[in-house]
């Protein structure tokens, strides 16, 4: 039964990403991404990770393609067409793709892992005892570090979207200065 | 640990994945589809943490954890990046990555 | 005793130039002028100091007198094959210390109110001070090559001041003409200098001139074209003198050099750069005299006759005084070389080199007394030409006595400075050679007749319109001509042979009385016949202009010497072989660097497109690098 589901999902994912990457029209283009970003938190379900499969949902999903929709919006009409790049750029990329996709594969299929069966189960709580721990092997630091990094980023994002508006009012109080 | 599947195939996928991004990444003409682009390779390594913590050290959550920072650090990056997509079509009125070519003088 | 505190005397004018030469545009006019003579002053009192330190306590041992040398090893080729920098200290090096100090002081002093309101003014001082810093450089020298380093140095000053007036063409030019034609004998110069290096292993002065060291002992185990080789390198070498000095056929420079300004010409091209050449010979006397039995020492007397008896003709014929003058000094010049040409070397034989060196210090004297005088009136009737002069003693009464005392000098006449050394000269040739001793006679003859030309045109005869009234110069100018004038009539009283003389070894030299007669009587002659030309205005010296004709207009084309070298080098040098060495540079060597250039430019055309700007054309590149790398490593890296 998940064998199957992992195949469809699997599909889901590889024909979306194509459908992303090539589309001209950018809207499309956006929400193919997203199916291809809920496909991966399917993954997330399928080997029993809620929480991340959560997580995935809400930032990408919810967050990030929003985003994403609304900065298409401020700058395209929708149905504008996009340019694409020229064919032979089109072919030299893909066989450079195909080319690093092999070595992938290749090193891949040539590694022997040391897989443990197992059917545990990750509860929420362990995650989060997990990232507050202070002992060893602990992650507040990196938690601690993100929390800064995202308010840092906040500040970042509202002053450059708003940078031409500080300057123009920076000018005026000057211009009434003088 | 999906029941019947291998990680050989679980990281064939993301692989093919990873290579879309990059394709993306180099073919398209715009800085939101290359944005999004980014954001599918982001995508295809965060799977290899998770699967690979799963598949092999079931015990341990380091995986788990690195794919949350990476997601928090994505989510950081889209802000900005799309702040800044924005103050430069308010500046130049496109964002067309050959109107943007200065950077190389 | 320790000389080394000497090496201040050089050092204090470079200090001066730098702090001029870097300050220029921060430091007033009159500061400047203030600044220049300090700094002089201060190499001045040095300068005597030392030589009465030399000549009366320190120097002398058992009636001979020392030499004192310190220095530096600079440069290291072999054991004895190496380039010093010091100062040797002789007889000749401090008479020449106190006559550079001496008339570059007065030099200084008298820059200051000719040069007033000048707008270089302050750069003017920096090379004045830069061309005495060489000029100390060059006489303290203790080897061929630094001699040869001051000696470019004087050379480069020599061209930045006659120069100064950089916006008029012809003093460019004249510019370019001294340094060019001084860079063509200072090519023999160092040509000389390698010859002697190699032959005899050192450049030291000290070894060299020592009269059983091996290089005079041994001249004559080398040869080449049957003179020996040490003989080769001493005629190039004075190649390189004879350029210094405007020695004939390298003279050309020097009347064009009076573009400079008068006070430059007085310091430099009377009194002590255009002596270098002289004492350049004399620092190597030794050496002269002794290789090939005085071969070379021949060249130098001959070139000097030569050069005397030419330049006294021209100047005869010259209508801008400071021509007149620059002739003169050529001829005096000449007189010295000659006078070196025709001397032995021990005791009372050597009395040619210590009359050359008696000469060079008297002339030095009354010729920039000349030359100062002669800007006086210049900076007063502001012209060159004799025509625009006349009558000018009830205006210029100081300029017109101290003229008068030089003129009187450099014809010969007693007591005046003059009178006593070209006696000497007289003397030695006489003693060695009839024939240079009747040029030198004539020569004294015309040398009181032109300076008596130019005297009487100036001071005499009919005065001319003036638009303004001349006046006499102020006390700055009129100061240095006393003093020089003073100089002019008791420097001759200087027991000269007490101090310079060829071996060190003082002798007693005494007047000889008939040759003393014939050559004031001669000069007495000359004075005479100026006094019929001249005195009042007449058409006598028009008459005899026009019975000599055609040789009158040669003499006063200057025997077509710069159409003749113009000639040779527009017409044949240029035409035959530099325009066909500057087609085959063009074509073939410019060819082939333009050509890599060129092919440089495509290139980098083709290949520019790889920087395009764009992230992922980058990007692309990355990824590609990487999976090669990759391959790379995982397949083709098994050890």
């Amino acid at each position: 039964m998940e064998r199957v589901i992992f195949y469809i999902l699997a599909l889901i994912m590889i024909v979306f990403a194509i459908a992303s990457v090539t589309s001209r029209k950018m809207l499309r283009s956006v929400i193919y991404l997203l199916f291809v970003l809920c496909g991966i938190a399917g993954v997330y379900f399928l080997i029993d990770y809620n929480f991340l499969a959560a997580i995935q949902l809400t930032v990408y999903a919810g967050g990030i393609i929003v985003l994403i929709i609304f900065s298409v919006l401020l700058v395209h009409h929708i149905e504008m067409e996009l340019e694409i790049a020229k064919p032979s750029k089109q072919i030299i990329t893909t066989i450079a793709c195909l080319l690093g996709l092999g070595v992938f594969l290749t090193t891949i299929y040539a590694h022997e892992f040391n897989v443990v069966e197992n059917s545990l189960t990750t509860t929420t709580a362990e995650i989060g005892t997990k990232l507050l721990s202070y002992d060893a092997g602990g992650f507040i630091l990196p938690f601690e570090v993100i929390s800064v990094l995202l308010l840092a980023a906040m500040v970042g994002a509202i002053i450059i979207a708003k940078g031409r508006k500080l300057e123009e009012r920076s000018q005026k109080s000057e211009d009434s200065s003088i | 640990m999906i029941p019947g599947i291998s990680i050989y195939e679980i990281l064939t996928v993301t692989s093919i994945l990873f290579f879309i991004g990059v394709y993306g990444f180099i073919t398209r003409k715009n800085l939101i589809s290359i944005l999004m682009s980014v954001e599918l390779i982001l995508n295809a390594s965060v799977i290899n943490f998770v699967i690979i913590n799963k598949y092999l050290y079931p015990d341990m959550l380091q995986g788990v954890l690195f794919s949350l920072f990476i997601i928090a650090v994505a989510a950081a990056e889209t802000a900005l990046a799309v702040s800044i997509i924005i103050n430069l079509y308010r500046q130049i009125s496109s964002v067309e990555v050959k109107d943007i070519e200065t950077m190389k003088h | 005793m320790n000389f080394s505190n000497i090496i201040l005397i050089p050092l204090v004018p470079l200090a001066v130039f730098l702090l001029l030469g870097i300050f220029n545009q921060k430091i007033k006019p009159a500061v400047s002028g203030y600044i220049g003579v300090a700094g002089l002053l201060t190499s001045t009192l040095f300068s005597f100091y030392t030589a009465y330190q030399y000549f009366f306590v320190h120097g002398k041992i058992n009636g001979v007198y020392q030499t004192f040398v310190e220095k530096t090893v600079w440069m290291n080729f072999t054991e004895t094959l190496r380039i010093d920098m010091g100062v040797l200290i002789d007889p000749i090096s401090v008479m020449m210390l106190i006559v550079v100090s001496t008339v570059s002081l007065m030099v200084h002093i008298y820059s200051r109110g000719y040069m007033k309101g000048d707008d270089g003014y302050t750069k003017f001082f920096a090379f004045l001070s830069l061309f005495s810093f060489s000029m100390y450089g060059l006489v303290l020298a203790t080897n061929l090559f630094q001699i040869y380093i001051f000696w470019e140095l004087v050379g480069v000053s020599s061209y930045l001041l006659i120069g100064y007036y950089y916006t008029k063409p012809s003093a460019v030019a004249a510019a370019k003409k001294a340094f060019i034609v001084t860079r063509f004998a200072d090519l023999g110069f160092l040509i000389g200098i390698l010859i002697m290096g190699y032959y005899t292993g050192t450049y030291d002065f000290e070894i060299l001139n020592n009269p059983e060291g091996d290089a005079i002992l041994n001249w004559a185990s080398t040869s080449f074209m049957g003179l020996s080789a040490l003989t080769w390198g001493l005629i190039l070498i004075f190649l390189g003198g004879a350029g210094k000095s405007a020695m004939f056929p390298f003279h050309i420079w020097l009347p064009d050099a009076m573009e400079g300004p008068t006070p430059v010409s007085a310091l430099i091209h009377a009194a002590t750069m255009v002596v270098a050449g002289v004492f350049l010979v004399a620092r190597l006397f030794p050496l002269y005299y002794f290789v090939e039995n005085g071969f070379a020492l021949n060249i130098v007397a001959y070139v000097g006759a030569f050069s005397s008896l030419f330049a006294a003709i021209i100047a005869i014929t010259q209508t801008d005084i400071k021509r007149v003058l620059a002739f003169s000094t050529m001829s005096q010049l000449g007189y010295m070389m000659l006078a070196l040409g025709v001397s032995g070397y021990d005791d009372h034989e050597g009395l040619g080199y210590m009359a050359s060196m008696f000469h060079l210090f008297t002339h030095a004297m009354f010729k920039a007394l000349l030359f100062l005088g002669a800007g006086s009136v210049i900076h007063a009737v502001h012209s060159n030409y004799l025509k625009d002069m006349g009558g000018l003693r009830k205006y210029m009464p100081i300029t017109h006595i101290t003229f008068l005392i030089a003129a009187l000098a450099i014809a010969g006449v007693p007591p005046f400075a003059g009178f006593f050394s070209k006696d000497e000269i007289l003397v030695a040739a006489f003693e060695h050679n009839k024939l240079i001793y009747f040029i030198g006679v004539f020569v004294a003859g015309l040398t009181a007749f032109y300076m008596f030309r130019i005297y009487f045109g100036i001071f005499w005869g009919k005065e001319t319109k003036y638009e303004r009234k001349p006046h006499e110069s102020p006390i700055s100018m009129t100061f240095p001509l006393m003093v020089l004038a003073l100089l002019s009539i008791v420097g001759g009283f200087i027991p000269f042979s007490e101090f310079v003389t060829a071996d060190k070894a003082t002798f007693e030299a005494h007047l000889n009385y008939p040759l003393a007669a014939v050559a004031v009587g001669v000069g007495l002659i000359g004075i005479i016949l100026a006094w019929i030309f001249y005195k009042k205005e007449n058409d006598l010296a028009d008459k005899l202009a026009n019975f000599f004709g055609l040789f009158y207009k040669w003499t006063s084309d200057k025997f077509y010497f710069d159409e003749i070298y113009l000639f040779v080098t527009k017409k044949i040098l240029f035409n035959l072989v530099s325009a066909p060495i500057a087609k085959f540079d063009k074509k073939y060597v410019d060819g082939t660097m333009e050509g890599i250039g060129n092919k440089t430019v495509w290139t980098s055309d083709k290949i520019k497109g790889l920087q395009s700007g764009k992230v992922q054309d980058y990007g692309f590149a990355f990824i590609a690098g990487v999976v090669i790398i990759a391959l790379v490593f995982i397949y083709l890296w098994t050890n």
